[in-house]
């Protein structure tokens, strides 16, 4: 009996050796499988940052030290204006004093007009930021061997003039102002559109509907269209609002001369039937987690249906729903695909003025930057990249901040 | 019959509201614009399919069974399209689905409140990145990786491969977050039960845990196909353009999404061929989609463990 059990006792631990092992191999994949999730995060943002920043050859067609002795930036706007009107022919000067006199311009501006017309630099070869750090010893031999003229410099292709400079097809001298306005009007007026509709469908669900055939379809309806791949709204957009509804959605009905209807219109009317299924979901689970005992004290007192709802649920559920919102809307800020198809144009550089403009976003432009052979323009994209992750970043922790800021309200 | 003579009570009674039901109706239209949005998508790819399907040279069976997808010379085999869209969806389920169910399983039975406190919220950032952005990280750092790794000659600089694996990064977020949700909502009794008669952390994980919360892992799985099947971005900026039929990841290779996306890309012009063939394509897709997210529901629905 004794012998038995000990022979039990040596098998059994034998094996929990064997499992605790096999656990322990297994616990270590399982956290494997999560770091290489974060891994990749790491990689993708290192690989931006990487390609955002870094040496440029760069050969100017007039060297800046002919035009004066002192570097540009610290000249008076007379001498910049008279630099200007002595290189370049008469006429080119007069397109320029047309466009947007030279006495207005601030000498920042200035400078840029005297490189952008006079010295024209240009990009021969640009090298990565690591390759730019590691190996600068070559990078100064292959400019020497191969480009004699032109210099060495390092350059960040994310700077304040290619926030504010408008699109060219010109990587040196591209700025992304363009796309940046063409994307904050259509989030704005997809706002406007989607934001109201989906509050009013989610309090009808969550406080008038009774559980009929009705509501059970919008329910299911929500849900599925939430699933739909992002790129069938453009098709709907493309046919309902770019071409259906063409008279409307090109301006031609109050008389505004534009052929088409590829418009800003049109990308927020389709964006808004994008997010509205998210926004209808968040805004439902806020208001359904306003306590029920508010609105029986509110009824309690004489209140009617909608004195309740809009005095008591909404203001209580409203940190919950602006936070689905934000949420919803940096989806939008980063969507591509259906902006494709209704017909965002790469290749405008005059800002969207109104709701019937041609217009173009940033992830577009991304996305016609990085399918160019050219390796600047690889660059500018992870340039733009950069911007937009920027953006997201700030909205979703304005997010996230939202949400703590009333919870921590609620609690006190 | 006495209250209600007395014409105090009277001003008391309960009046119609106009503006109430007038309200509760607006609100009612904005629930109901959700579902002209549904109707909408199926009446227009509809339409657009249809007229797509009497054009002169187009049959279903055709469409269906055809091996060349080359619209220019009136060619309409959606086969090279539908494989490719095929094999970047297999190999990102290749890596979205073991490691997002990894990941979910470590999350939830095995990280300690403090870690899955950092490590969460990073993978949610992950899927909060847009999906061009995953195709820029495709074509200029998982590209060259791949061409190093299997010699440049057999890689083409557009391939399937770097489309589908980082397509699999991109879902992997998703995969893991409704996985993690599945098996939180297992209780706690369970496992301690399996704690109790000797089991290890694994075993309970994988034989209890799961099991308990696979209606939800599965649920997981499919959406993300579905989330696959219809990703453009990536496939259309790293798979290539032009349809191939081809089963080599390597190649080059167009899918249904990215067909729509570069044809709609150029202005093109109404009622052409092209036109009404990105309408059919959509429609073949809303249609595998909407399926995949239907079976999801059901099995979440249907298969699950309900604990008291």
């Amino acid at each position: 009996m004794n012998k038995n059990n000990s022979v039990f006792k040596s098998q059994a631990q034998g094996n929990l050796k064997k499992r605790h092992r096999v656990s322990k191999i297994w616990r270590n994949s399982f956290f494997l499988s999560t770091t290489i999730g974060i891994f990749s995060l790491v990689i993708l943002l290192f690989s931006i940052i990487n390609q955002a920043f870094g040496y440029v050859i760069v050969e100017n067609k007039v060297d800046p030290a002919s035009l004066s002795s002192i570097p540009l930036k610290s000249l008076e706007r007379e001498e910049l204006i008279s630099i200007l009107q002595e290189n370049l022919s008469k006429n080119r000067f007069k397109t320029i004093q047309r466009d947007n006199p030279v006495e207005e311009l601030k000498r920042s501006e200035l400078v840029g007009l005297v490189t952008s017309e006079i010295i024209k630099p240009t990009t021969l070869k640009s090298y990565f930021l690591i390759p730019s750090l590691t190996n600068k010893a070559e990078i100064i031999r292959t400019q020497q061997d191969e480009f004699p003229n032109a210099v060495v410099q390092f350059r960040s292709w994310i700077s304040l003039s290619f926030l504010s400079d408008p699109l060219s097809t010109n990587p040196d001298t591209t700025g992304i102002r363009t796309a940046l306005i063409g994307s904050l009007w259509i989030i704005v007026v997809t706002v406007i559109i989607a934001f109201p509709i989906g509050i009013g469908a989610a309090i009808y669900l969550e406080e008038y509907s009774s559980n009929n055939w009705l509501s059970r379809i919008i329910k299911t309806n929500i849900d599925n269209l939430a699933g739909i791949p992002s790129i069938v709204y453009g098709l709907l957009g493309l046919a309902i609002f770019v071409r259906g509804l063409n008279l409307i959605t090109s301006g031609a009905f109050i008389g505004i001369d534009q052929s088409n209807g590829r418009t800003i219109l049109s990308a927020a009317l389709t964006m808004s039937l994008l997010i509205l299924p998210l926004i209808i979901i968040n805004a439902q689970e806020a208001i359904r987690a306003v306590p029920s005992s508010l609105r029986q004290a509110s009824y309690g007192l004489g209140a009617t249906r909608l004195q309740t709802i809009w005095y008591h649920v909404l203001p209580a559920a409203m940190p919950g729903i602006l936070t689905g919102t934000i949420l919803a809307v940096s989806r939008a800020i980063g969507e591509t695909a259906p902006l494709i198809l209704v017909g965002a144009s790469s290749f405008i550089n005059k800002d969207p003025s109104g709701l019937f403009s041609n217009f173009t976003v940033l992830p577009i432009q991304i996305y016609n930057w990085t399918t160019r052979p050219q390796a600047e323009f690889r660059n500018v994209a992870a340039a733009s990249i950069l911007v937009l992750l920027i953006v997201l970043l700030t909205l979703n922790t304005a997010a996230i901040l939202l949400r703590n800021h009333f919870s921590k309200n609620k609690a006190a | 019959m006495q209250i209600a003579k007395n014409p105090l009570l009277n001003k008391l009674r309960k009046k119609p509201r106009i503006g109430e039901n007038l309200i509760q109706a607006v609100l009612l239209i904005c629930g109901i614009i959700s579902v002209l949005t549904t109707i909408g998508i199926v009446f227009e790819l509809g339409k657009e399919s249809l007229l797509f399907f009497k054009m002169p040279g187009v049959t279903l069976k055709g469409f269906l069974t055809g091996t060349s997808w080359q619209p220019a010379i009136g060619e309409f085999g959606i086969l090279p399209l539908l494989t490719s869209t095929l094999i970047t969806t297999f190999f990102a389920m290749l890596i979205a689905l073991p490691l997002g169910l990894g990941a979910a399983i470590f999350l939830s039975e095995y990280a300690s409140p403090k870690a899955r406190k950092t490590l969460k919220p990073a993978l949610e950032v992950l899927a909060g990145i847009p999906t061009v952005v995953y195709g820029y990280f495709a074509l200029t750092v998982m590209t060259p990786f791949l061409r190093l790794l299997f010699g440049s000659d057999t890689v083409q600089i557009y391939n399937m491969l770097s489309a589908g694996l980082v397509m699999g990064i991109m879902i992997l977020p998703l995969v893991s977050s409704m996985s993690e949700d599945a098996l939180h909502a297992v209780p706690r009794s369970l496992r301690e039960a399996a704690f109790g008669l000797g089991a290890t952390h694994f075993e309970t994980a994988v034989k209890v845990v799961v099991p308990a919360a696979l209606s939800g892992i599965i649920a997981a799985f499919i959406i993300g196909i579905s989330r696959a099947v219809g990703e453009t971005m990536i496939v259309a900026i790293a798979a290539g353009s032009g349809s191939a039929f081809t089963f080599n990841p390597f190649k080059a290779a167009e899918t249904m999404t990215g067909y729509i996306a570069r044809i709609s890309g150029g202005d093109v012009a109404y009622d052409t061929p092209e036109y009404n063939s990105i309408f059919a394509i959509g429609m073949f897709l809303f249609l595998i989609t909407l399926t995949l997210n239907l079976v999801s529901r059901r099995i979440a629905a249907r298969f699950r463990e309900v604990y008291e």
